[in-house]
């Protein structure tokens, strides 16, 4: 390792325990492996046929988010699941965690949630670590300067059995953020800004680390957002150096070191940071004062555009397949396009300052006659908290449906779906063709930009709103 | 999974780049908790349209193309989530490589250990393999070689434990279980404990 090393580099260095050759990939330790139902039982099914053990249930947490119902009940094991095999996927769940060892935050669980959530909220996402699921926007937890990544589910597997993946060692890009955030201008603003920028494909092989002092400025739940999203310019992961802000956030949560363990580990933690002469392979440079409040146009999340401008008018044939599935005019501002649904949750956006954006701009206002609005919390401790503070009376008297936590209408597979044709202002991470629903037409926006949307029934700017 | 050592094979192309894997296999259908019988759910909403109707103009639903057992997409194939049942749906629907000029990792990762090869070419092989759908490719898995029907050969890049798994059908996790002493020594002896 040269002198000066990235923090990637020194998180990556850490948990080597076999390093790579030209003939072999490095062999990594995983400090945390975050399971869910949706990609671990055919891991649990080898793991079975070869009579292995889990090597660290410790060192694994698990939790049910993806075809759970979010339909309020006053008792968890009430719930309907949608769908026999859905239902199947969640009691297959529940039997290799208990088989297994492995400490599931089930149905019964307060703490339950969105995998992404959730690891941070209980403190054990923490600087320093390497944390894997499979799941993509694991990426999230870089945001406490971890590194982290999604995998598949022979990934899993392996680190079910061994606690190791075998990887080559990613490239290192640096996505540098000067200048200070307008007012109104988001995290999510931000990240898709990043996003349109470098590309879907611009983080191809690479760990992006974001800096500079407009991340410096976010708080940790805006971090979460950008990092949670890197996967989306195609990075293998993203991350933040930790800070005070990091510290803080994750000081009092149940699942951080305790006692004297505490300051060693917070001494740990202030050390890992990128060198000042540190060398990134690649690097790319953007100034937040110059952003606005961005929403996409089209059917992947580099197709970005200030919530005012036209929709560009240039493209291949690729493109102009987008702009046809999204029923969208180039030269026409988005504003023209009437919403059917908006959606407020996911792992990107639905902690509580997203829903405390979107509720700041309901209070007092309705949801436009004919728009569908459901506001999904990121767990439960969100729910909770979020109704602590009144929140839920806010959008319900606005005419919103208030959820019981999980992905939900983020990737709509367990019922929660927007109709075909329907256009839906999502605060979710992906505008895929189909991913809301088949034929649903998807534009990602942030809370503020989604809430105002569902009070005027039109793509609209959050702004307007003061 | 089989050892994949050669390929001979006509093309079927999809001319779209960034096919996420929404597309590949939408997520309503990964509610499954085995690997088979993905190959229905393959680009399940481009292939029919939603009175389940065959879509005739999609390449897929040409019955010339069954056979194929190579796919070439535009580039970025594979973006989006980490769902390892994309590159089963493409396996039990019969696909044994994708050529492209870039894949994401997660897929390409996902694809490998499963012994579907992903073959990164250059832009303009990409740009004439594009232009003729139904070309007869012949694959040299072991040599990382594709030849195109005038003869010329073309090396791709592959990682060369991924090619030697994927040559010998081996998985990687018994490689992996091999360096147990080494985790545990890993385990005993760093600074701090997770």
């Amino acid at each position: 390792m040269p002198d000066a090393s990235t923090l990637f580099e020194k998180v990556w260095a850490e948990h080597v325990v076999v390093p790579e050759t030209a003939a072999t990939p490095a062999l990594l330790y995983i400090d945390l492996h975050l399971i869910h139902e949706v990609t671990t039982p055919q891991a649990f099914a080898l793991l079975r046929e070869r009579g292995l053990p889990v090597r660290r249930p410790d060192l694994t947490l698990a939790t049910m988010d993806h075809s759970t119902p979010t339909t309020p009940v006053s008792s968890f094991r009430d719930l309907a699941v949608v769908g026999e095999s859905a239902a199947n996927q969640i009691r297959q769940m529940e039997m290799n965690c208990q088989d297994f060892g492995i400490d599931l935050l089930g149905f019964d669980s307060a703490h339950r949630g969105i995998v992404h959530v959730i690891g941070p909220e209980l403190g054990a996402s923490q600087p320093g670590k390497t944390i894997v699921c499979g799941d993509s926007h694991t990426s999230t937890h870089g945001a406490f300067g971890a590194l982290a990544f999604g995998i598949g589910t022979t990934e899993v597997g392996h680190v079910l059995a061994t606690q190791c993946l075998l990887q080559r060692k990613p490239r290192s890009l640096a996505v540098n953020v000067s200048g200070q955030l307008p007012a109104e201008v988001t995290a999510k603003d931000l990240i898709l800004a990043i996003i349109g920028e470098i590309g879907v494909d611009g983080g191809t092989g690479h760990v992006i680390e974001y800096r500079g002092k407009a991340i410096r400025a976010l708080d940790m739940e805006a971090r979460m957002t950008i990092c949670n999203m890197s996967i989306e310019a195609g990075a293998r992961a993203g991350l933040i150096g930790p800070d005070d802000t990091t510290i803080d956030y994750l000081a009092g949560r149940p699942r951080v070191p305790q006692g004297d363990a505490w300051d060693t580990a917070v001494r740990r933690w202030r050390s890992l940071c990128s060198d000042e002469d540190a060398e990134f392979d690649k690097s790319v440079s953007i100034d937040a004062a110059k952003l606005q409040p961005m929403i996409t146009f089209g059917t992947n999340p580099g197709m970005v555009l200030g919530v005012n401008d036209p929709v560009p008018d240039v493209g291949d044939a690729s493109f102009r397949k987008a702009l046809d599935y999204m029923k969208v005019t180039p030269g026409k501002p988005m504003s023209e396009n009437p919403v059917d649904v908006v959606f407020v949750g996911s792992c990107t956006n639905g902690r509580l300052s997203d829903l405390q954006q979107a509720a700041g701009i309901l209070r007092g206002r309705k949801v436009a006659q004919g728009v569908r609005m459901l506001v999904v919390p990121g767990s439960q401790q969100v729910k909770m908290r979020a109704e602590e503070l009144g929140l839920h009376r806010i959008f319900t008297e606005a005419g919103a449906e208030w959820r019981e936590s999980g992905c939900s209408m983020c990737l709509g597979m367990n019922g929660d779906t927007v109709a075909s044709g329907q256009l839906s202002v999502s605060t979710s991470n992906r505008n895929f063709e189909g991913r809301q629903g088949i034929g649903a037409r998807t534009v990602l926006a942030s809370p503020a930009t989604a809430a105002a949307s569902a009070v005027m029934g039109r793509i609209a700017d959050p702004r307007t709103f003061n | 999974m089989d050892a994949l050592t050669s390929l001979h094979s006509r093309t079927v192309v999809l001319p779209i780049r960034d096919i996420d894997t929404d597309q590949i296999i939408p997520a309503r259908f990964l509610t499954t908790t085995t690997r088979e019988g993905l190959g229905d759910a393959l680009f399940h909403d481009l292939r029919y349209d939603q009175d389940g109707q065959v879509r005739q103009e999609f390449p897929l639903n040409d019955p010339a193309t069954r056979d194929c057992d190579i796919l070439v997409a535009g580039n970025n194939f594979g973006c989006g989530s980490s769902r390892e049942h994309a590159p089963w749906a493409l396996l039990d629907y019969g696909f044994k490589a994708v050529i492209s000029t870039e894949f994401a990792d997660i897929f390409s990762n996902n694809a490998l250990k499963n012994g579907l090869l992903p073959i990164i070419v250059d832009v303009d092989t990409h740009n004439w393999l594009l232009a003729h759908p139904g070309t007869e490719l012949r694959v040299n898995v072991g040599d990382s070689q594709v030849e195109l029907p005038d003869g010329r050969i073309i090396e791709y890049p592959i990682d060369a434990f991924a090619r030697y798994c994927i040559t010998q059908g081996i998985d990687q996790l018994g490689y992996i279980q091999q360096q147990s002493d080494a985790i545990t020594t890993f385990e005993e002896t760093r600074s701090w404990k997770p």
